[in-house]
């Protein structure tokens, strides 16, 4: 261990949801975005599954919403350090648009594009089971653009950078294809509990 | 299936200078050798780093102090050196009220201390010298331009370059002893006699844009979100694509 010289930190609260080198970001809500945040409406936005599936699909806004509502409510973290505890986004869950497109036996991963040409790799199994949504509400209110609206992909037991933000689509695939961080030198899965920041770790 | 795919969508993520992953996966001790006083508020951090990769102006690190019970603090910082300065490198910190390791570093740092720090990271916003660059930053988002700016001149590049740089007043500007003819400080607070005072308008861009070098600009925007926001509007407003719009925000 390398300590630092007469650095003691703030005062530790020990809180068992927080991941390993994170801090609690409390009221504050970082914008991270490396592209220009882009005016796209309800009305422009389009999701689209396709790739290792039985029938590729694109929703709009009006037929994305006439699916299940589903919400979550819990913490999110970033791979700069901070998290955010007890937040709420409400959407559909991914389960139901998976359902839709019925995936091949041999989808292993996935790839989400935004509507800005971002990319993130996910492993399918990231996005099953309840535990992957697309939102469209923030705290009971339509999600801001800066943070991803009208829709954002929301993967919250991964570092945020794999909720795509103006989510576009997924392709599923039968291989892990490295996407925009990670082609970057960030991890390819991603999970903070075991601190997978960069590639390596 | 193909290796890559284009999304089938107007904004397009700029291309990107592949990073050595490897030299993002490893903590480095950082010797501390030298602290140079830039404004009221923020000042250099000069430091030895004997194993360091090399870096391309406007990439970032993740620097790590950690606690005596073994609880760490990591933020990232933006290399304010240019990649000729082998060895070693420099970080510019604003020192934020209250602020975990800001606040170790203004108060407490002194030469002989050491930090971690792994890195470089992010291909994304770095910048080789290839093409003509318009920056434009605020606060402390000047430090990744600093090194565009400083391996510009160290290589003494041909390449087209210009720096709109804003600060509150003229004594919160940073780096001011080392700007040349490529900057155009703006002043949103207090200005120098004879300065406007205000912030980055449409005007500050509109003769750069509308008189580009062949095949345009390629922009970095730097600095708070709200400045991010506010400076990455003004330039597509004034035409330039999105697609060759990159910024980094301080959070
Ligand atoms: C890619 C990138 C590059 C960057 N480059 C630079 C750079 O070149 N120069 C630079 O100066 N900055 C840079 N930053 C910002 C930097 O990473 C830090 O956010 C900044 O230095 C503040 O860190 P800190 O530990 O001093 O403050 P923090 O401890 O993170 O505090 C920030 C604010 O939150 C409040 N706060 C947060 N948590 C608590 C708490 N538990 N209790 C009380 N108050 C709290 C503090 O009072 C303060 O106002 C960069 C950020 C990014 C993402």
């Amino acid at each position: 261990m390398n300590v630092t010289r007469d650095f003691t930190g703030r005062p530790r609260v020990h809180n068992p949801g927080l991941p390993p080198g994170q801090y609690d970001a409390g009221d504050d809500w970082p914008v991270l975005s490396a592209e220009v945040t882009p005016e796209l409406s309800p009305a422009d936005w389009t999701f689209r599954v396709d790739g290792l599936v039985a029938e590729p699909r694109t929703w709009d806004w009006d037929e994305a919403h006439t699916l299940p509502e589903s919400a979550y409510e819990g913490d999110i973290h970033c791979v700069t350090s901070w998290s955010k505890f007890g937040v709420r986004f409400a959407g559909v869950s991914l389960d139901a648009f998976l359902a839709a497109v019925r995936p091949d036996a041999a989808a292993t991963h996935a790839v989400a594009y935004s509507h800005t040409g971002y990319t993130t790799n996910l492993p399918l199994a990231d996005l099953t089971g309840g535990r992957a949504w697309i939102a469209w509400e923030y705290d009971g209110k339509p999600l801001p653009a800066e943070h991803g609206g009208p829709a954002r992909l929301l993967v919250p037991h991964l570092y945020f950078w794999k909720s795509a933000k103006w989510i576009a689509g997924l392709r599923l695939l039968d291989h892990d294809e490295p996407g925009f961080w990670e082609q970057n030198g960030y991890h390819a899965r991603g999970n903070p509990w075991e601190e997978q920041r960069y590639s390596g770790d | 299936m193909t290796d890559t795919f284009t999304p089938p969508t107007r904004f397009a993520v700029p291309g990107r200078i592949p990073v050595s992953n490897r030299a993002a996966a490893l903590w480095q001790t950082a010797t501390l050798t030298e602290i140079r006083r830039e404004t009221p508020r923020a000042a250099t951090f000069r430091f030895a780093v004997p194993a360091w990769a090399g870096h391309l102006p406007g990439q970032h690190l993740m620097l790590r102090l950690t606690a005596g019970d073994g609880y760490t603090a990591q933020r990232h910082y933006s290399i304010a050196s240019a990649p000729d300065d082998s060895g070693h490198i420099e970080l510019t910190l604003d020192h934020v009220a209250g602020g975990e390791v800001s606040g170790w570093f203004h108060s407490v740092a002194r030469p002989g201390d050491r930090v971690e720090v792994r890195g470089p990271l992010s291909g994304f916003f770095a910048w080789p010298g290839d093409r003509p660059a318009l920056l434009i930053g605020a606060g402390s988002g000047v430090v990744p331009l600093m090194s565009m700016v400083r391996h510009h001149r160290s290589r003494g590049l041909g390449t087209p370059l210009r720096l709109l740089v804003s600060a509150r007043t003229p004594e919160d500007l940073i780096y001011a002893r080392e700007y040349g003819p490529e900057t155009t400080p703006v002043f949103t607070r207090r200005a120098p006699e004879g300065v406007p005072v205000g912030r980055l308008s449409q005007a500050h861009l509109t003769p750069l844009l509308t008189d580009p070098p062949t095949d345009g600009w390629e922009a970095y925007v730097c600095g708070s979100n709200a400045f991010a926001e506010h400076a990455s509007r003004l330039l597509v407003a004034a035409g330039q694509p999105v697609s060759r719009i990159r910024i980094e925000r301080f959070g």
